[in-house]
């Protein structure tokens, strides 16, 4: 609880931080001016030694006395304001109820602070890099949206889940999963499997695929949100649980699982607590429809967007080992992608009873 | 006109009818024979057609259509004279125009049900003398305007005689006249009517009485028609004329009993437009023959010489030697191919163009003056042309622009701030240009479509100069674009003069001067939004500081000293947005529109350009300056007096006119109804 307090006080002070920047600006007849991290594929570089995806220095100015900054300026002190109410009252809420909290028509005039929550958003994130705070430290969370299931044991305000006796439903992972959220009282899993949809985690679950080969199975229904992603980070590195991770062969799938490895570019300052860099890609590969005798017409021809987004990914750093360049290159070449559902063209069962037993002991998984 | 009106006083037409006032001369007609009509029978339905038959016959060629055009054409023809023969005698035209219901049955009925008006209309031009005054009015094609080659407003010598006419054929009343040509010669009051079948004047009454005005003429009309204001309406072609002739002055009592008064805003006469003799090329074959017939000269030579500008007696022989015409035969005895063959040759023989300095312009200054008195708007400008010609004959371009709503105006519409939800947006409007149109400065108000002037202001890429428009359509915004064309032949469309026709050289004209409207249309824009955008930078900035500072304040726990850092901000923002030259663009340190000439800006803070124009049309626009003249509450009774009629009528006892409300109130919004007047409630007993 110390802890906690504590913590509060630090991110509340940066945010004051804002409003003192703007009082010593005025004082001094100069621009109030933020200086705020470039969140772009420019400011990041990938860090090989830690396999993580590390942000840059470059920053940008955003200052009032700027026809084009000087509404984000308004609107990044008002979400400072709003985020350290939060803080005070030791609230947590969600990215939606700080753009309804933010949002009012200006005095005397017909425009709203906010139009969308599009444009609140990105300001939270702003302060996010600025503060290098992270949003759960900001008490903004995302919804829950990740399901958990196998021999791990939760302690959530002070409740005891264990999620090997949650039935087929599992546990719903909560948005933020620190430890002083949530805490990890036991685990004897021998590995993690990370699956991108619902579908077939539901599947695993339903045939207690978990059971047979002790593991924790985890999904993110698409891309997974920090929580699940946190988690899995989590039981990796305090239970040192090899991480799979499962997703479409496709370059959203290969997206996807970089994220869970390396870090996303967005919010690259949080890979350090998020990254799971021993993370290992399952499938589907774009080797698996022959190996696994995938017929064609479950395949779906790649579009253009497809195709350039494979070539993007072909180009980052973190994908230019010799596998992975074979790995996108022959989707491309093949033209088509998969999804984790055409497994069930031969067999409903066909992912636990085949697919991951052979995978598993075949060892075939790329790194 | 009713038919049975016509058809009592007029005896059964016979075909064929002329089409137009040269062809109705008494002759026989020239009938086509045909087929199962012997030249016996034919011979017998052969007569003389009578003018009022011709009138019948050709009324909306005259402008007499519908009821509600005609009593716009009445007011229109006895206007044209008015001014037409002030400026003439070099005399600051003072104009009322009054419209008075006519009583049917005993009752009067209100005025936009009423189907009987009296249409006086008195001026302060040279009079008309005696024995004058009856062909004038009671015999068609009698005027002192048709042998010239001048610019006038009337043409045709048929203008104030058919509305006589008109009213004649309508209710049967004659035409009263008074006029007076100088303060020691006598008023002389007339009475007149027309003989339909002679074409000759009938006076009625005819003596000396009391004027109260020193000179003048002044003419009453009872005329069938119809009141109604808005498009095309008595109210707006005055309107359009007073924007055209500032310095007109011009009062306008209304059917409705209301008093509008149109100041003279701009105190110079126009320059008298001179005479000039017509260009060869401008002539076309028959009006060639006729000229021929009536030349005082002896010689085809001294014909060519003396009767057209531009042609010198060497050229005359040289035309003459190149048709093979004996330069000394008698224009009277030249015909048929011989006289075609010279006609061709003077068209095919270069001659000089005309002399340009017949035209008179309204002038850059008069057009600014009566745009500005007569419309509230932003930007005022305007443009005249050099002369120019077009088949022979001298003509000039005169545009202008009236945009945008007055700083005041600009703030009504916008409603108490109402918050936005998601997707809400602030609405558009989409009014398009008006475009006010004129030749020899008499408003053209109807057949816009078909009007030279219209077709190049849709031709003119207002797009260019920073106004929307859509393929093909008037520019869009708050925009009266005015166009005016002088010259000593207007070529209109049809006899009814209502729209330009299209020759190249007219477009092109009214293109260029379009364009310099619209450059410095676009200039003024421009620069009104590059300071607009400083304006709204700065006030972005104060908009946001509030929120900036109030959000600041509650970060720090509410104890902020908020005044001091709002007001340190607020600093900031000023030297940041231009300070002083922001004001200077906004025109608040009173710098005059540079590359703006012959305009006028009205901003917030005052007005920019030609500022002692502006000043001079809110000076005489100021009701304390322009004393009501009594005698126009008068105008009716000399009239009446003498008459049989005149009984304890209704319209005996009248009220006051009370002061109409006048300058700024007189100035219209753009688009909106016409400013609200003081509605003078004409008691009638
Ligand atoms: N108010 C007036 N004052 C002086 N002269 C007038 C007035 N009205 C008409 N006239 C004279 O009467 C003539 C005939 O007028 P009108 O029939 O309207 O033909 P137009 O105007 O085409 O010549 C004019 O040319 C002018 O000389
Ligand atoms: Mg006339």
């Amino acid at each position: 609880m110390a802890t906690k307090l504590k913590k509060t006080t630090a991110v509340e002070k940066k945010l004051i931080g804002l409003a003192d920047i703007v009082i010593t600006a005025a004082d001094r007849s100069k621009d109030p001016t933020f200086s705020i991290p470039i969140r772009a594929l420019s400011n990041v570089s990938f860090n090989e030694r830690k396999g993580l995806i590390e942000m840059g220095n470059k920053k940008q100015a955003r200052s009032f006395f700027n026809v084009g900054m000087a509404k984000k300026f308004m609107q990044t002190v008002l979400v400072a304001d709003a985020l350290s109410e939060l803080q005070r009252a030791d609230l947590t809420t969600s990215l939606r109820e700080i753009y309804y909290r933010t949002k009012h028509t200006i005095k005397d005039s017909h425009e709203n602070t906010f139009d969308t929550q599009d444009e609140s958003d990105p300001v939270i994130e702003d302060l996010e890099v600025s503060l290098a705070a992270l949003r759960e430290e900001l008490h903004v969370r995302a919804e829950n949206s990740g399901s958990i299931v196998g021999p791990v044991i939760f302690g959530d305000d002070g409740d005891r889940v264990d999620c090997a006796r949650l039935g087929k439903g599992g546990y719903s992972v909560p948005s933020i999963v620190e430890p002083e959220y949530l805490e990890i009282r036991r685990c004897t899993a021998d590995f993690l499997l990370l699956v991108e949809k619902g579908t077939q985690w539901n599947r695993l679950s339903e045939d207690k695929f978990w059971r047979r080969y002790n593991c924790v199975l985890l999904t993110g229904n698409g891309q997974p949100p920090r929580g699940v992603r946190r988690l899995a980070r989590r039981l990796h590195e305090e239970y040192k649980l090899p991480v799979y991770v499962l997703v479409d062969n496709d370059p959203w799938g290969y997206y996807i699982y970089s994220v869970v490895k390396q870090g996303s570019i967005n919010l690259a300052f949080e890979s350090q607590r998020m990254a799971i860099p021993k993370a290992k890609f399952m499938g589907l590969s774009s080797a698996d429809p022959e190996r696994y005798e995938l017929p064609r017409n479950v395949g779906i021809k790649l579009n253009e967007k497809d195709i350039a987004r494979a070539k993007e990914l072909m180009n980052y750093q973190w994908f230019q080992k010799p596998a992975w360049q074979a790995e996108i290159k022959r989707m491309l070449t093949s033209g088509l992608k998969y999804e984790l559902d055409a497994l069930a063209n031969k067999d409903f069962q066909y992912l636990t009873k085949k697919y991951l037993p052979r995978k598993l002991k075949e060892k075939d998984w790329l790194d | 006109m009713p038919k049975k009106t016509s058809s009592a006083a007029v005896p059964k037409p016979a075909p064929p009818v002329p089409r137009t006032p040269e062809e109705a001369a008494p002759k026989k007609a020239a009938a086509k024979p045909a087929q199962q009509v012997t030249a016996v029978e034919m011979g017998a339905r052969q007569r003389e057609i009578s003018v009022s038959e011709f009138f019948t016959k050709n009324r909306h060629l005259l402008g007499f259509d519908s009821p509600r055009k005609s009593l716009l054409t009445c007011v229109k023809e006895a206007v044209d004279n008015a001014l037409d023969a002030s400026e003439e005698a070099g005399i600051l035209p003072d104009v009322a125009v009054r419209l008075e219901v006519v009583p049917t049955n005993g009752t009067v009925p209100p005025a936009s049900q009423a189907t009987r008006f009296r249409v006086t209309v008195t001026d302060n031009g040279p009079g008309i003398v005696r024995q004058q005054i009856p062909r004038i009015f009671a015999k068609l094609l009698y005027g002192s305007k048709f042998h010239r080659m001048r610019m006038s407003r009337g043409q045709q010598g048929i203008g104030i005689s058919a509305a006589g006419m008109y009213g004649q054929l309508t209710t049967g009343k004659p035409v009263k006249i008074i006029s007076r040509t100088g303060p020691r010669a006598a008023a002389h009051f007339f009475e007149v009517q027309i003989d339909t079948k002679k074409n000759e004047p009938l006076v009625h009454e005819n003596k000396q009485i009391e004027w109260d005005r020193p000179q003048g003429t002044q003419v009453a009309l009872e005329v069938e028609g119809k009141y109604q204001k808005g498009r095309a309406s008595v109210d707006e072609w005055l309107e359009q004329t007073s924007i055209a002739n500032p310095h007109v002055k011009l009062t306008y009592h209304t059917p409705e009993g209301e008093a509008k008064e149109y100041p003279r805003t701009y105190h110079e006469l126009p320059p008298s437009p001179r005479e000039i003799k017509p260009h060869p090329y401008g002539i076309e074959f028959g009006m060639f023959l006729k000229m021929l017939q009536d030349t005082k000269s002896h010689w085809v030579s001294g014909f060519l010489a003396s009767d057209f500008c531009r042609v010198s007696p060497q050229l005359a022989d040289e035309i003459c030697k190149t048709a093979k015409v004996s330069p000394h035969l008698k224009p009277r005895d030249l015909k048929g191919h011989a006289a075609e063959t010279l006609y061709q040759t003077i068209q095919n023989t270069k001659i000089m163009a005309p002399p340009t300095n017949c035209i008179s312009p309204i002038g850059e200054k008069a057009i600014l003056s009566g745009l500005y008195k007569q419309i509230k708007g932003e930007f005022y400008t305007a443009v005249s042309r050099p002369p120019a010609v077009y088949r022979g004959n001298p003509f000039l371009i005169e545009a202008g622009l009236a945009y945008g709503n007055r700083p005041e105006d600009q703030q009504k519409p916008q409603q108490p701030a109402m918050p936005k939800a998601e997707g809400e947006h602030e609405e558009e409007d989409s009014e398009l240009a008006r475009v006010i149109r004129y030749a020899n400065r008499v408003p053209l108000l109807f057949q816009q479509s078909a009007c030279s002037t219209f077709k190049a202001v849709l031709n003119t890429t207002w797009r260019n100069y920073g106004v929307s428009q859509s393929r093909g359509a008037l520019p869009g915004g708050p925009m009266v674009i005015f166009v005016h064309m002088a010259s000593v032949w207007v070529p209109f469309t049809s006899e009814s003069k209502e729209a330009i026709a299209d020759y190249d050289e007219i477009q092109k004209e009214i293109t260029l001067a379009l364009r310099e409207c619209g450059r410095r249309l676009g200039l003024f824009l421009r620069r009104r939004e590059r300071a607009a955008s400083e304006f709204r930078r700065r006030n972005i900035f104060e908009l946001y500081i509030e929120e900036v500072v109030d959000a600041c304040d509650r970060l720090k726990g509410g104890k902020l000293p908020k005044a001091k850092l709002k007001a340190q901000l607020q600093k900031i923002a000023t030297s940041r947005t231009g300070g002083l030259k922001t004001d200077e663009a906004l025109g608040k340190t009173g710098g005059g529109p540079e590359g703006l000439p012959h305009s006028i800006i009205v901003t917030a803070e005052g007005v920019e350009g030609e500022i002692a124009l502006a000043d001079q049309v809110e000076r005489d626009a100021d009701p304390a300056g322009v004393p009501v003249e009594p005698d126009l509450l008068g105008d009716e009774q000399p009239i009446e007096t003498p008459s049989k009629k005149r009984a304890a009528g209704p319209q005996a006892a009248k009220g006051r006119i009370a002061k109409s409300a006048k300058g700024k109130a007189a100035q219209m919004p753009l688009f909106s109804k016409p400013a609200k007047r003081e509605k003078t409630t004409r008691r009638r007993a």
